[in-house]
């Protein structure tokens, strides 16, 4: 080897490397969510293989169509379109017309993502974001739920069902083994509790989230609703509102975006509760029964902020002001 | 038994692969080289001049490059032989630096001044540590008689020898704690002695069990110098994270541990010391661990100061595979050289030599600010807002982010699922800091 070989590689360092990449990170997310896909097919059939391949078939399209007009370089490979096409399809009504999905697909990645500059660059979790911009637009084909399996009729979600001052409902609310397990009416992949805590454990194991985000903010949904959620003080029915609607979806796959949350664990802490506080407080006041999906937004636009005040205190150092 | 576990464990920090394969490898030395070349600064501080000109006959442990700055370092030959050339060479950091190059005649005829040093008090002792040539051999090369003499208005009560080796693959330290440890005992003795410090812990990490073991048995009942056992934790051996582990203190951002009453010295270091005292040789050779996955033979050597690591790497055996990344240090916070005629120095305690699979970096993608950065570092900071600020070109606002308090380990780039140069930025940064404030003094 002569000196000065342009094959020398002379970087800086550290020289090594653990080994993680973000399309790795991607890729366990996607399994994670492998056993909460399983139970959907099961439970909502065709609907849920129609509009998981719309969506996510939607959502990588956009993002290669995307890339390729700006003129960047294709991103398709980190799995990260494929990710939240995945999860805009679980925050669905299996019912939702597959063109209606799309459309959400495209909003998600082109307006929410592409437009604030790809990955890591968007304020809102794009998912959400779709999901509240096919709310507005098409109120009611959104909040059309069927009954699982068998029997397809429209129903009311749990959580409509147990909702005070809102619309009449005269169903029974389902036992809560039943909504443990995701018999019960409800968006695509957030009715089975028990797969997506399978799911969970996964993230938390390989390391890709930690609790700080998922525990405060179910513990503060859990506290308020016990608190608040009853007849009387101290006497709501905490657990019901811990696995109906989309709060463990919400709590461990969507709050915890690497993007849209904050990087330390005050801010982390501050995002959970934060969270935890707006859903219980739309779900027990609010015009809405389910309240995770605005409650998440509402906390992404705050994350810039809580960054900058809970920034942690160098070792040996003073606060730092960012 | 004379062993303590770590008072305080510090936040952050990243299981690294230990790779210290070369661990049994006993250390061989190495015969004397042709040519050898002595950079003139080999310490941190001002530069030396050299004393000796072309031409010039000079003798093993004579001094050829001093200075009058405080923080200057004497150089010494390792060899005895003749002055070919003085001339600058630009070395990995990136810098020009006068060297002088000595052609060995192979007698190694010892120079007439090296005799044992009289030292009779703290001010002799630390003339004779200077005169030594001796730094911090750890790796940062910090002047050894300036740390050893902090300022008369911090009293220091506690000296800690650090024996963590944290770095993957480096065993240099390892060898010396297993072959020489009384001489480590001994080192640390004579500080204590002309410091007047009465504690001492010897900090080692819990990977190296048998040198555990080892000063376990010969300090028992020694209740001034104690054995602290490390979690095996990178980056432990960092001075603050290890000062902290021992003695649970915090060194204030922007001080030195004599600030809390703490002085931190290598066990290279240590052990230098009591052979200097003993026998007045300078500090002219090092051991420095070989390896790599493009080392045919990986080694332990005890190397001249101003081999080259073409010679180092002949002598074990050559490449068995083309090498892509030469490592002077571990694969953490080691420096990658551009060319084999660059030569061992003070600091160097491994040279590593890594394949083309080994050496290639992931390429950079975007920051996606998962927070693993601000998880691994042992400081405590956020080095994605840090990198944020250098790649928007606003290097000042890098300050409130606490850039100067990096210590560079490397946490945060190991960690990194986007491959960003972190640690890289944060350089950028502190280096543009400094221009920007000698600019504003002038």
């Amino acid at each position: 080897m002569n000196p000065n070989d342009p094959s020398m590689i002379a970087g800086s360092s550290p020289h090594l490397k653990s080994g993680q990449t973000t399309s790795i990170i991607m890729r366990d997310v996607l399994i994670a969510l492998v056993p909460a896909t399983l139970a959907s097919l099961y439970f909502f059939r065709l609907n849920a293989v129609f509009l998981i391949l719309t969506t996510i078939i939607s959502c990588v399209l956009a993002e290669y169509v995307a890339n390729k007009v700006m003129k960047k370089p294709v991103t398709i490979g980190d799995y990260s379109a494929a990710v939240t096409g995945l999860l805009l399809a679980f925050n669905l009504p299996p019912s939702l017309p597959l063109w209606m999905a799309a459309t959400g697909g495209v909003f998600a990645i082109i307006i929410t993502k592409q437009l604030f500059g790809g990955l890591g660059m968007n304020f809102i979790n794009p998912a959400l974001a779709a999901r509240a911009f096919l709310m507005a637009s098409w109120p009611v084909a959104m909040t059309t739920w069927t009954k699982t399996a068998v029997d397809a009729a429209t129903s009311a979600t749990p959580l409509a069902i147990i909702k005070k001052g809102g619309e009449v409902v005269t169903d029974i609310p389902p036992a809560i083994t039943n909504l443990f397990l995701g018999n019960v009416p409800g968006s695509l992949g957030e009715t089975s509790a028990l797969a997506l805590l399978i799911g969970a454990v996964y993230l938390v194991v390989r390391r890709v989230i930690t609790l700080e985000i998922p525990l405060t903010f179910i513990g503060t949904v859990a506290l308020m609703t016990w608190i608040l959620g009853g007849d009387s003080l101290f006497s709501g029915n905490f657990l019901y509102h811990v696995f109906a609607g989309g709060l463990i979806l919400g709590a461990f796959y969507m709050a915890t975006d690497y993007t849209t949350s904050p990087v330390s664990t005050a801010g982390k802490i501050i995002m959970g509760t934060g969270c935890g506080i707006l859903t219980a407080v739309i779900r027990l006041y609010g015009g809405y029964p389910e309240g995770v999906c605005y409650s998440i937004l509402l906390m992404n636009l705050a994350v810039p902020l809580i960054d900058k005040y809970t920034l942690p205190k160098s070792f040996g150092g003073g606060k730092i002001h960012a | 038994m004379n062993i303590t576990e770590a008072l305080k464990i510090f936040k952050g920090g990243v299981p690294v692969p230990h790779t210290k394969r070369t661990e049994e490898c006993e250390v061989i030395t190495m015969p004397v080289p042709k040519t050898l070349i002595f950079p003139m600064v080999q310490h941190l501080g001002a530069p030396c001049l050299p004393l000796i000109k072309k031409g010039d006959y000079v003798k093993v442990g004579q001094k050829i490059g001093d200075a009058e700055s405080p923080m200057a370092v004497p150089v010494h030959s390792s060899v005895s032989g003749t002055v070919k050339d003085i001339r600058s060479i630009l070395y990995a950091g990136g810098t020009d630096v006068m060297s002088v190059e000595i052609e060995s005649d192979g007698l190694q005829v010892v120079h007439e001044l090296v005799a044992p040093p009289v030292c009779t008090d703290k001010k002799e002792f630390l003339k004779a540590i200077r005169e030594s040539g001796l730094v911090g051999l750890g790796g940062a090369g910090f002047p050894a008689a300036i740390k050893l003499s902090p300022p008369p208005d911090k009293p220091v009560d506690v000296l800690i020898i650090n024996g963590a080796e944290c770095e993957p693959f480096i065993t240099s330290d390892y060898r010396e704690m297993i072959d020489n440890p009384l001489r480590i005992i001994e080192g640390a003795e004579i500080i204590m002695n002309f410091t007047g410090i009465k504690n001492a812990f010897i900090g080692i990490e819990s990977n190296k069990p048998k040198a555990i073991e080892k000063f376990c048995s010969l300090l028992a009942g020694n209740s001034a110098i104690r054995v602290v056992k490390l979690p095996s934790r990178y980056p432990q051996g960092g001075e603050k994270q290890l000062i902290y582990a021992i003695t649970g203190r915090i060194v204030p951002a922007g001080k030195l541990p004599s600030e809390i009453g703490a002085l931190v010295h290598n066990v290279s270091t240590t052990s230098f010391i009591a052979q200097y005292i003993k026998t007045g040789m300078p500090l002219i050779k090092k051991k420095v661990t070989v390896d790599g996955s493009a080392v045919r033979e990986p080694k332990n050597l005890e190397v001249l100061i101003g081999t080259q690591l073409q010679d180092v790497f002949d002598f074990c055996g050559g490449f068995k595979e083309e090498p892509h990344k030469i490592i002077m240090g571990g694969p953490m916070m080691g420096v990658a050289q551009f060319s084999l005629t660059n030569t061992v120095v003070k600091q160097t305690n491994a040279l590593l030599a890594f394949n083309k699979k080994d050496a290639t970096m992931a390429a950079e993608s975007v920051c996606i600010k998962c927070g693993k950065c601000v998880e691994a570092c042992p400081m405590n900071l956020a080095p994605l807002f840090i990198s944020g600020c250098v790649e928007k070109n606003q290097v000042s606002d890098t300050v409130q982010y606490g850039v100067n308090d990096c210590i560079e380990c490397g946490c945060c780039s190991f960690v990194c699922p986007a491959s960003r140069h972190l640690v890289q930025s944060i350089r950028y940064a502190k280096a543009e800091l400094r221009k920007l404030a000698h600019k504003a003094k002038k």
